[in-house]
């Protein structure tokens, strides 16, 4: 078949920039409807929250790029929060150290996830829903199953404003770091080429397996490190945080124009993705919608998302 | 043969976008004629089918059915009308059984209780009807073979009163008994009275199977032949547009020392006892039945799949190669049969496909890509075989299937290959890309290339090969130099006679 070009360029720059635009009439719609919206305060405060679920979200990107699907992000957030409080309140290891022990143990996790996937053959989606139950059991173990404060000057300074709210500069650092991986580098190049046709990529002469298992590790050290985040923010670790999750992850995912089945997506569509999500929340918090009718009305905002994704991806096939 | 047309299609049309897939053409068939419809690759065969079968509209034109104006605009209606078009990927549910699958259309009858009893009845029924009762109503479809559940997509299309069959490239996927086979399915539909076009790029099927001949070219009609009056040089020359003096281009590889020798191979039920030797600049054919072992072999040696025992010797140096990264770290390609399954990543670009296996040449030792050399690389390796593309950025589904093949192949002339296994490289091409291929497999031997060639057309296998090795179940059933090289002596060995 001859390659078409296309005719209209507003077209194409529509079809191209479908999640942006999105997003950049959720932020107007916003900012008409409440006074509150376009302040300092919320914005901050939208910054705050938004930390967490959207290096969540980037770590989902990679396992999705591959074909494959982590559930387990949600209680790899608590098991992080609970982990890093244990080690600062009971065993009073600097908070530093603290979080990367953690992150470390969430690694191999992770990992492990990866492995039944690559090695064993499982689905990611079994592998992952036995990790979920998994990494929140064992979160529920080292807190015994209550909330532990830490104290003062150690996590509550990755939220603290003298330093600048540490979390979002990390959080804007992973986002590039991430774009520059998927962008730039080899490895990069093969998540999506697994995620493609794994089989042409393992006759290629490439490790799929060992592919497959570190975008897993990559899922469970940013989850972890979010769930330290909320533990920042509340000066507390708890077993029962990030509970649902991994469905906001893969929703922001999805939104950022990825497919499931692998082989495309994009790191900057799914931030966006993953702050479509939380403008909505905001908008209706801000408005005082009840918060049963906000879950009804935030998956018709998904759907339509979504479908708006569909329409256009069938536009550019056939144009 | 009566007089009167079955199926009219009158100066069809189509255009996607600006670009013109078929432009005024015609095609008539009779009741029980079986009508050869040829074209390379993007000629408009499938597009000219797609729209008989309700799948695309055209923008121009007429169709006829027994001389009445048909409306078709959705495959339903195609169906109602008779018409059933079987492609290469078979329409059925792998995890039903054949009985389902032969009468799906009748399982929504909105009743909602199915009598099953009758059900297999009519399904064995139409199975007998062409002679199948081996084939066991109850079976899952995923369970037979691939000849088999062409059989029951056939039997799908006979229930719902089929007058016009079309099979497209029935034979592509079938062993040579299998094929005899449907050959006979076929005459036999065709003295009931159905009408089939077939669509092949094999040219000996075309002459064996059919009454007359409309040749495509470029979404153009070219012309519309009686079988018996045309040849195969003809033909060829009508297809192409221009004369193909030789089908297989002359070589001048001067073949060199042993590079690859394999003793005593061992690798499952497929592979037995399997030894040959391969030279530098040499083709050498693995010829024999579908399901031999050829492609079980290949893959062994190359480590995708794990080997009993067994001795390989590889530039005097003996070696067991555990998986492909190590055979390609050590100059060894394999091309697989499947390109779309096994070769290609078809959502992605042609250029990440060219430099897949070969990405170490863009990349610096931090791992960060350089997209510019990449490019300009890929634009150099396309462009020195001749692959007619747009951008390399272009998605490669957006290629036909001769210029695929080319990207698949590109991809092992990037891993700058010292012994390359090609497995069945002319699948699913056109003349004009099989000739393209053959050249390309001659300039790798006479850079000193060792080639191996598995291939199950015997015109190509001789054509192109030095030595021929032919396999049967599992082991090497002969070996062959270039002057005892026969269609003959080739199935004697394949079938063991």
């Amino acid at each position: 078949m001859t390659k078409l070009k296309k005719g209209n360029p507003i077209k194409h720059f529509l079809i191209e920039y479908n999640t942006y635009i999105i997003f950049l009439v959720l932020l107007i719609v916003c900012t008409i409807l409440s006074p509150d919206f376009f302040t300092a305060m919320n914005l901050r405060n939208l910054a705050l929250q938004q930390s967490a679920p959207v290096i969540i979200a980037i770590g989902m990107l990679f396992v999705i790029l591959t074909g494959g699907i982590d559930l387990s992000v949600g209680s790899l957030m608590a098991f992080g929060s609970s982990f890093a409080a244990v080690l600062i309140m009971n065993y009073g290891i600097h908070f530093v150290p603290a979080i990367l022990i953690a992150m470390c143990a969430a690694l191999l996790l992770g990992m492990f996830t990866g492995v039944l996937v690559a090695y064993a053959k499982m689905q990611g989606f079994v592998a992952s829903l036995a990790m979920m139950t998994i990494a929140r059991g064992v979160a529920f173990i080292l807190t015994q199953g209550r909330p532990i404060r830490v104290d003062e000057g150690t996590l509550d300074l990755l939220v603290n404003r003298n330093f600048h709210f540490p979390i979002i500069i990390i959080s804007v650092i992973i986002v590039i770091i991430f774009f520059l991986i998927q962008k730039f580098t080899a490895y990069g190049r093969i998540v999506i080429a697994v995620g493609s046709n794994s089989t042409a990529v393992q006759l290629a002469g490439i490790r799929v397996k060992r592919y497959i298992v570190s975008v897993y590790a990559i899922s469970a050290i940013l989850a972890s490190l979010g769930g330290v985040y909320i533990a920042a923010r509340a000066s507390t670790g708890s077993a029962t945080i990030g509970m649902g999750q991994e469905l906001d992850a893969i929703a922001a995912v999805v939104i950022g124009g990825a497919s499931l089945a692998g082989g495309r997506g994009f790191v900057f569509r799914t931030v966006i993705g993953a702050l479509v999500l939380a403008l909505i929340g905001n908008i209706m918090n801000l408005m005082a919608v009840p918060s049963y009718p906000q879950d009804v009305i935030r998956g018709f905002i998904i759907i339509a998302a979504v479908l708006l994704q569909v329409l256009t991806s069938k536009q550019e096939q056939t144009v | 043969m009566q007089s009167n047309s079955r199926l009219e299609m009158k100066h069809i049309s189509k255009q996607f976008g600006g670009v013109t897939a078929l432009d005024e053409v015609s095609f008539e068939i009779k009741p029980g004629e079986v009508h050869a419809l040829i074209g390379e690759n993007g000629a408009g065969k499938s597009t000219l089918m797609k729209i008989l079968s309700g799948a695309y509209q055209k923008d121009k034109g007429e169709i006829l059915l027994e001389g009445q104006l048909a409306k078709i605009n959705t495959p339903k209606d195609a169906i109602d009308l008779g018409v059933a078009v079987i492609y290469q990927e078979f329409m059925l549910a792998p995890d039903l059984t054949v009985a389902e699958n032969i009468m799906i259309d009748k399982l929504s009858t909105g009743k909602g209780i199915i009598n099953w009893r009758k059900l297999k009845i009519l399904a064995k029924e139409q199975l007998s009807k062409l002679g199948f009762d081996e084939i066991d109503p109850g079976a899952k479809v995923g369970s037979l073979s691939v000849a088999y559940q062409q059989v029951v997509e056939i039997c799908k299309c006979l229930t719902r009163n089929a007058k016009v069959l079309v099979l497209d490239e029935p034979t592509a996927v079938l062993t040579f008994t299998e094929i005899q086979k449907l050959f006979e399915i076929i005459n036999r539909l065709k003295n009931e009275g159905v009408s089939i076009v077939y669509i092949s790029h094999r040219l000996e099927e075309i002459f064996e199977l059919s009454d007359r001949i409309t040749i495509l070219k470029d979404g153009g009609y070219v012309g519309c032949v009686n079988t018996n009056e045309i040849d195969k040089h003809r033909l060829v020359t009508m297809m192409v547009g221009r004369e193909l003096n030789q089908l297989f281009p002359d070589r001048h590889a001067k073949i060199g020392e042993e590079i690859l020798r394999v003793e005593a191979l061992h690798a499952g039920k497929l592979v037995n006892d399997v030894s040959f030797c391969l030279r530098a600049g040499e083709v050498l054919g693995f010829s024999g039945l579908v399901g031999a072992g050829r492609t079980e072999t290949m893959r062994a040696l190359f480590g995708v799949d794990p080997k009993e025992s067994g001795k390989v010797t590889y530039f005097g140096k003996e070696i067991i190669f555990k998986e492909p990264k190590q055979a390609i770290q050590q100059g060894l390609g394999l091309l697989s049969e499947d390109r779309k399954k096994q070769g290609l990543m078809l959502e992605q670009s042609i250029r990440i496909n060219t430099t897949l296996a070969a990405m170490h040449k863009a990349v610096n030792k931090f791992g960060i890509v350089n997209h510019k050399k990449e490019k300009e690389y890929v634009k150099e390796i396309l462009g020195s075989i001749s692959t007619k593309y747009g951008s390399p950025e272009d998605n490669v589904n957006s290629l036909s299937g001769g210029n695929q093949q080319k990207v698949a192949l590109a991809k092992w002339i990037a891993a700058d290959c010292k012994c390359i296994i090609l497995d069945e490289p002319t699948r699913g091409v056109d003349v004009g890309a099989k000739m393209e291929i053959y050249k390309l497999i001659n300039e790798l031997a006479e850079k000193g290339v060792g080639v191996i060639m598995i291939s199950s057309e015997m015109p190509e296998i001789i054509g192109m090969c030095d030595r021929v090795i032919v396999m049967r179940q599992g082991i090497v059933s002969g070996e062959l130099t270039r002057d005892e090289l026969s269609e003959d002596n080739l199935i004697k060995s394949a079938m063991g006679v």
